[in-house]
């Protein structure tokens, strides 16, 4: 077949891919991937444009207002967005506490894909009592409001960022597990599948490299707005003490000591709560815009 | 039906039965021997061994389990080693608050998102469109105890009669107040001090409601039988409230449904913002005490909870939408 000449008349090809056309004409996408392409770039080198140091003490600023960037006619780099209870500058600390933030988020989401797209595949793939087994695990995480079994996790496992990000992790598979159980049930059954078991793979092949390459679109999506998700569960937990532990900073952590000084000093807890807020908004308009371009049967849902 | 329900329930059993197994092994995993800790740094091996023996810790663990289990069938969910009190009691003397907060914010978020929403839907493409939007954007977005810790400082300390945490009566002793002695004063106290945290917890699903609400009416004021109320005559907002609305909120209520088991997990942490004493500050406090039979218990506890309001929110489903049934 391969030999036959080509006479039809093709439209000339427009440039550029056509999945990335479609990408960059929704709205939702580029306002998504531009709020996270600066939180990534503010985070990525942090350590080089902070105004002040992050960890300074200094007992005559403590909780000091907002100064703003010009103070007196003359540019001003101390204490932008005031200071925190050990006379700390907030903005400083925000820029660095992006990294843990984005950080959790991508670990967490990425440690639960990998066993949840593992286990949805398998059990998917194989049914039977696998199935039943893995589904009925699955279950029983889900049995639990997310951030109460993340909260046990992270009381058995000690407070730390890595348990908080292990913990996380676990709460999210059974989300994305089921996801791809029910994408691989259905290409399981279509005929390209079958002709690729024809030609002799095995399992595994057949599984991960032909079945999931069908399948990512809506574990891409789940796996965008789980973002969001997971970057708020490390807040409320570093919020609780059992995430990140002092001298690493967070906003979560942040928010917890601004609670002390709530009333006289309000700003503290204002602008922590503001990027966690402007983050998650970021992955939740690139989720959604993901979801209208590649998968519209997921919108229904 | 009846046989949907039965096979719910048999499955509910399974599913709680390993959720006890798997908080069980969770708090046992847990570092810091908790006897050690509460008798302190100067404890003899005696006293610690005696103790150990009392609470049951020196036998195996599977033994462990299956008192611990055989018991909580009973309602039995063990001694708190902080307070020297009945498990089960702090938890019952606790879960009504957390009840009470997860309703009053789900009456704040329906109260305020469905109406929100049928206006945004109305004048469609207006500022009031846009705003209430871009407000339910940043609603779904903002975590929710830093919007109890916001309502605090700009709310709370400039509006004298908003207490800045802890509960009021109960709902149920001030409606008790109201109708034997016709005395309104509890009831207005326990409103005042629920409504921030209700506030708080409530703003994620205000806003996905709002946002709801708005698409589906949209959807539904452009079919064919609201195009023959308008061609009737009927005016605006009677095809909007009669005939539309009724249908516009079916997707509505399957996400409230979904969401509320969500607000028993959310109001762990407004608790602790707002000195509520619900089951999620017990638990978080019994967490940094190692008070681990209070830990498992009441983490056990709002599983049940939560468990038979996602079957109840279930089962509602083809109460109000004829066209589902299980079978």
């Amino acid at each position: 077949m391969a030999n036959v000449p080509t006479v039809v008349a093709v439209p000339a090809p427009r440039r550029g891919n056509p999945m990335l056309r479609k990408l960059l004409r929704n709205k939702n996408v580029v306002a998504g991937s531009t709020v996270i392409a600066l939180l990534l770039i503010v985070a990525a080198i942090g350590p080089w444009i902070t105004p002040m140091d992050p960890y300074r003490q200094d007992i005559w600023e403590r909780y000091a207002a907002p100064r703003g960037l010009i103070v007196e006619g003359q540019f001003n780099t101390q204490f932008i967005l005031g200071a925190d209870e050990l006379g700390r500058d907030l903005l400083s600390r925000l820029i660095i506490g992006a990294r843990v933030s984005l950080m959790v988020g991508f670990v967490a989401t990425s440690i639960s894909l990998l066993f949840g797209v593992t286990l949805g595949a398998i059990s998917g793939y194989v049914g039977g009592w696998v199935d039943n087994l893995i589904m009925r695990l699955m279950d029983v995480i889900l049995a639990l409001p997310g951030i109460l079994l993340a909260i046990a996790i992270v009381a058995a496992l000690g407070p730390n960022i890595v348990n908080a990000m292990m913990a996380i992790a676990v709460v999210r598979i059974p989300q994305i597990a089921r996801v791809v159980r029910s994408d691989v049930l259905a290409i399981r059954e279509e005929e390209f599948v079958e002709a690729v078991k024809a030609l002799g793979q095995n399992h595994v092949v057949v599984l991960f490299k032909h079945i999931l390459m069908n399948a990512w679109a809506p574990t891409l999506v789940i796996a965008t707005l789980g973002m969001g998700t997971a970057i708020v569960a490390e807040a409320a937990l570093s919020f609780l003490g059992l995430g990140a532990q002092p001298p690493q900073i967070s906003w979560g952590r942040m928010l917890s000591v601004g609670r002390e000084a709530i009333r006289s000093a309000p700003h503290v807890t204002l602008y922590p709560g503001l990027a966690i807020t402007v983050v998650v908004l970021g992955f939740s308009l690139l989720g959604d815009g993901l979801r209208d371009v590649f998968d519209r049967r997921l919108q229904d849902s | 039906m009846l046989q949907y329900v039965l096979r719910r329930l048999v499955s509910l059993v399974f599913i709680l039965l390993g959720v006890s197994v798997l908080v069980f092994l969770l708090v046992h995993l847990a570092p810091g021997d908790p006897v050690r800790i509460m008798l302190g740094e100067e404890a003899t091996q005696v006293d610690i061994d005696r103790l150990n023996r009392l609470y049951g810790f020196d036998q195996p663990l599977p033994v462990q389990y299956f008192r611990w289990i055989g018991n909580a069938l009973q309602g039995d969910l063990g001694v708190s080693i902080r307070q020297q009190l009945p498990v089960t009691r702090l938890i019952l003397e606790r879960m009504p608050a957390t009840i009470e907060l997860a309703l009053w914010s789900l009456v704040i978020a329906i109260g305020v998102g469905i109406p929100l929403g049928v206006l945004s839907a109305v004048r469609r493409n207006t500022w009031i469109d846009f705003g209430s939007m871009f407000a339910a954007l940043v609603g779904v977005a903002a975590p929710n105890f830093w919007v109890g810790l916001i309502l605090l400082s700009q709310v709370a300390l400039y509006v004298a009669w908003l207490p800045i945490g802890g509960r009021g009566p109960s709902f149920g002793d001030a409606l008790i107040a109201l109708f034997t002695r016709f005395d309104g004063a509890m009831l207005w106290d326990h409103v005042r001090y629920a409504l921030l945290p209700a506030l708080a917890l409530g703003t994620s699903i205000m806003a996905l409601i709002t946002r709801l609400t708005r698409s589906s009416l949209l959807e539904v004021l452009g079919r064919d039988y609201v195009r023959t109320a308008r061609a009737k005559g009927l005016r605006g907002l009677t095809v909007v409230y009669g005939h539309a609305l009724k249908n516009a909120l079916l997707p509505v209520v399957t996400v409230v449904g979904v969401q509320f088991g969500a607000l028993l997990g959310g109001s762990i942490v407004i608790e602790v913002v707002f000195s509520w004493p619900g089951v999620g500050r017990l638990i978080v406090n019994a967490i940094s005490q190692r008070d681990f039979p209070v830990v498992q218990g009441s983490v056990l506890m709002l599983a049940v909870v939560f468990a038979f309001v996602n079957l109840l929110v279930d089962l509602s489903y083809s109460l109000i939408n004829p066209r589902i049934r299980y079978g």
